[in-house]
């Protein structure tokens, strides 16, 4: 059989499902005996040029990790996906614009001036913000625009699967691997490397009766290791998340669950889905009650969107700028 | 922020942690993104000249072991921590759980053969780069030599640490100039801004920007592994401390060769390996207290630790429930932001002369300028991604456009 041809890119993401590859370990020399890497920047010396001359669907498989930031994220995923017979959308910020999408909560302008002007270190008495196009003696130096929002993958193009986690677990890639080496890939648009259940459903913690009268953050209070976290009034977001990941937060860091695995099956607003699952667990029929336990939760955004606000109902702040 | 200060065994379980993070974080570095351009030299094909065209080169085998010992590393933090990229253990007073006498007695197997795996990297460095005149030449050229200040953090006997300290600056001549805890990194760093890149460019306040150049008169620093090695004084533990004193013998110090990084990065992989052992033999490190429950105002704070590309610096300023109002963040690549574009811009006008066919090899050994640094510049910025767009264009001496060669 003739190797496939295999593109691992790094968009808006952090390097970290790069990394998660690399930590397939012996999985990276089965990597290379089943496919020609053309194009994986952390790793390999490919060029965008060489991508730009071949042909369409010359590519078999295409790796997308990171989301839709800038131009160039914009203009790398159009191509791949031009070049790609299969793109898969790989980790939470392509699948859901991940941790960047947070930054949706502001706008352009708030995060530029903060970087470039406003925090202590910088030094910028002329107020000098970086400009896409900029006239040098030596000619014109051209950087990425940067947009106003964070988009995830399937927000620019057609994504074929989806492949969560911040970063994927490496039992996962290392999964995935092996269906894309048997060529066994699921139907179009199908979630992979993740399981069909929540991640409550596969913790092994035992879970209580979940009534809530208070709740805490963890480093609020010493809590039990073997004990559901809902059942302590920590907020884990278990119920609303995909599983798959093989519990590594809620089993393996003693640490609640924070919903990097995306929505879980059927639902596709994590948030949403989380506060009908939160509203179960209050144990009070009193309004002012509820309201006095609910007010107790912190940054509800950043905590029910962590990873998936980009890719949400609400998906930003309200603003004027076009993208 | 919380003005908590965690239990003992979790300063030792988180700087086991960063240990191990060091050892992984090395041996990605030295094997797949540095290594291609010494094993299989810097005019090799470009196909072969990554990970596994190194990999082909020095046999399966020997493959296999560095495999091997990157996932070793990263398996220690897993055990530690839960899991080893973007874990979720840390926690305002300590971390979420601590580790068993089994655990211990495994990551104390685990660093032994880390220390082990240093010594070949180290036999390895030497066999292929120090017996090698021509990389010898290459290292100590004048197109990748820099005279800057350096930055890097030190124990309290002037050590390399990567974890805790003060963080140290010495000028171009290795003459201490400076030394201050986390909290007055406001006295003695500034970032400049340029509008042709989303990146600053930190410099020391006190001598202030000078633009692009580097001497004793510009505040353009380096950080990462050999300017650590010039600001401190040695290595803390015995191996590393010898491959050090091999080193300084050989390069003189400071050392301003900006390929050296190599060579300190490798001396560095020992050090995190031997002090990852160490603390695998402490007995204590597997005290289950590891967290108390912080109970002051949180307000703000500053956090540094020596990043494997360079010194980290985490700012924040919280309301009185501890969620953060405003942050300000220096990375590991930003510190080295001035220098590389001055290594690219000398080793460019060392390397190209005058009727000289441009060859691909010229271009990738100007990357190596650069890469010496840091292979995926993108973790600086995060908002670019892992690629190196590189245009030459050569002027004759009226300014006129000689030839434009580039990298898409």
């Amino acid at each position: 059989m003739a190797k496939l041809k295999l593109a691992i890119y790094w968009a808006a993401g952090c390097g970290g499902c790069d990394v998660a590859i690399l930590d397939t370990n012996e999985g990276l020399l089965k990597i290379a005996e089943i496919a020609d890497i053309v194009l994986w920047p952390v790793a390999t010396d490919h060029k965008y040029e060489e991508i730009e001359k071949m042909a369409d669907g010359a590519i078999d498989i295409c790796l997308i990790n990171g989301g839709v930031r800038n131009s160039e994220n914009e203009h790398m995923t159009k191509l791949l996906r031009a070049k790609s017979k299969i793109v898969v959308a790989m980790g939470a910020c392509a699948h859901q614009g991940g941790i960047p999408g947070l930054a949706n909560l502001f706008t352009k302008e708030t995060v530029l001036n903060r970087a470039y002007r406003e925090t202590p270190s910088t030094e910028n008495p002329d107020g000098i913000l970086p400009v896409q196009r900029f006239s040098a003696q030596e000619g014109e130096l051209i950087i990425p625009e940067f947009y106003n929002t964070v988009l995830p993958t399937a927000a620019v193009v057609d994504v074929d699967y989806f492949m969560p986690g911040c970063p994927p677990a490496i039992h996962q890639v290392a999964a995935v691997v092996d269906i894309i080496a048997k060529g066994d890939l699921p139907p179009k648009g199908a979630v992979i490397g993740a399981s069909d259940k929540t991640l409550c459903d596969e913790c092994t913690r035992p879970k209580e009766d979940r009534k809530v009268k208070k709740f805490y953050r963890p480093h609020e209070i010493i809590f039990d290791n073997q004990k559901c976290f809902l059942d302590q009034g920590i907020i884990c977001l278990g119920p609303a998340t995909r599983g798959g990941c093989g519990n590594r937060c809620t089993v393996k860091s003693n640490m609640p669950c924070r919903g990097c695995y995306g929505p879980a099956p059927k639902v596709h607003d994590q948030g949403t889905k989380f506060l009908s699952a939160l509203a179960s667990v209050i144990d009070s029929n009193d309004p002012a009650e509820i309201n006095s336990i609910v007010s107790q939760i912190a940054d509800p955004v950043g905590t029910f969107y962590r990873f998936g606000l980009a890719a949400s109902y609400l998906r930003r702040k309200r603003s004027n700028e076009k993208n | 922020m919380y003005h908590a200060d965690p239990p003992e065994v979790t300063k030792k379980l988180r700087e086991m942690f960063y240990s191990a993070h060091y050892v992984h974080s090395h041996i990605a570095h030295f094997y797949a993104l540095a290594a291609p351009d010494f094993v299989l030299g810097p005019d090799a094909d470009p196909a072969v000249r990554n990970i596994l065209g190194v990999v082909d080169k020095v046999g399966l085998p020997i493959g296999g072991e560095v495999i091997k010992h990157r996932g070793i590393a990263q398996d220690i933090q897993v055990m530690i921590a839960g899991r080893s990229t973007h874990l979720v253990w840390t926690l305002p007073g300590g971390v979420s759980k601590g580790i068993t006498e089994e655990e211990r007695a495994q990551i104390e197997e685990k660093a032994k053969s880390c220390v082990e795996f240093s010594k070949f990297t180290l036999q390895l460095f030497d066999d292929v780069v120090l017996k090698n005149k021509a990389y010898v030449d290459l290292i100590l050229s004048e197109p990748y030599q820099l005279k800057t200040y350096y930055m890097g953090l030190v124990d309290q006997n002037d050590k390399v640490n990567f974890y805790d300290g003060k963080i140290k600056v010495v000028d171009p001549e290795g003459k201490e100039v400076a030394k201050y805890t986390p909290s007055e990194y406001l006295d003695n760093i500034a970032e400049h801004v340029e509008p042709w890149s989303y990146l600053k460019f930190p410099y020391l306040k006190k001598v202030g920007w000078k633009g692009f150049v580097d001497g004793k008169e510009s505040g353009v620093y380096r950080a990462a592994p050999a300017a650590r090695l010039n600001a401190a004084s040695g290595m803390a533990t015995p191996l590393a401390q010898e491959a050090y004193e091999k080193y300084i013998t050989t390069l003189g110090k400071p050392v301003h060769a900006t390929l050296a990084n190599h060579w300190a990065r490798v001396i560095e992989l020992m050090y995190a390996s031997e002090r990852l052992l160490e603390l695998a033999q402490d007995k204590s490190i597997t005290d289950p207290n590891v967290r108390i429950l912080p109970t002051e105002t949180p307000t703000e704070g500053v956090g540094v630790v020596e990043a494997p590309r360079g010194t980290l610096y985490h700012h924040y300023k919280t309301d009185k429930n501890g969620f953060v109002e405003k942050a300000n963040l220096i990375v590991g690549t930003t510190n080295n932001h001035a220098p590389i574009s001055m290594s690219i811009k000398k080793a460019a006008m060392g390397l190209i002369k005058k009727g000289q066919v441009i060859s691909n090899g010229i271009l990738n050994m100007i990357e190596m300028a650069f890469r010496a640094y840091d292979p995926c510049f993108s973790c600086a910025t995060h908002s670019l991604p892992g690629q190196m767009p590189l245009k030459l264009t050569i002027y004759d001496i009226h300014g006129k456009v000689v030839e434009q060669l580039e990298r898409a």
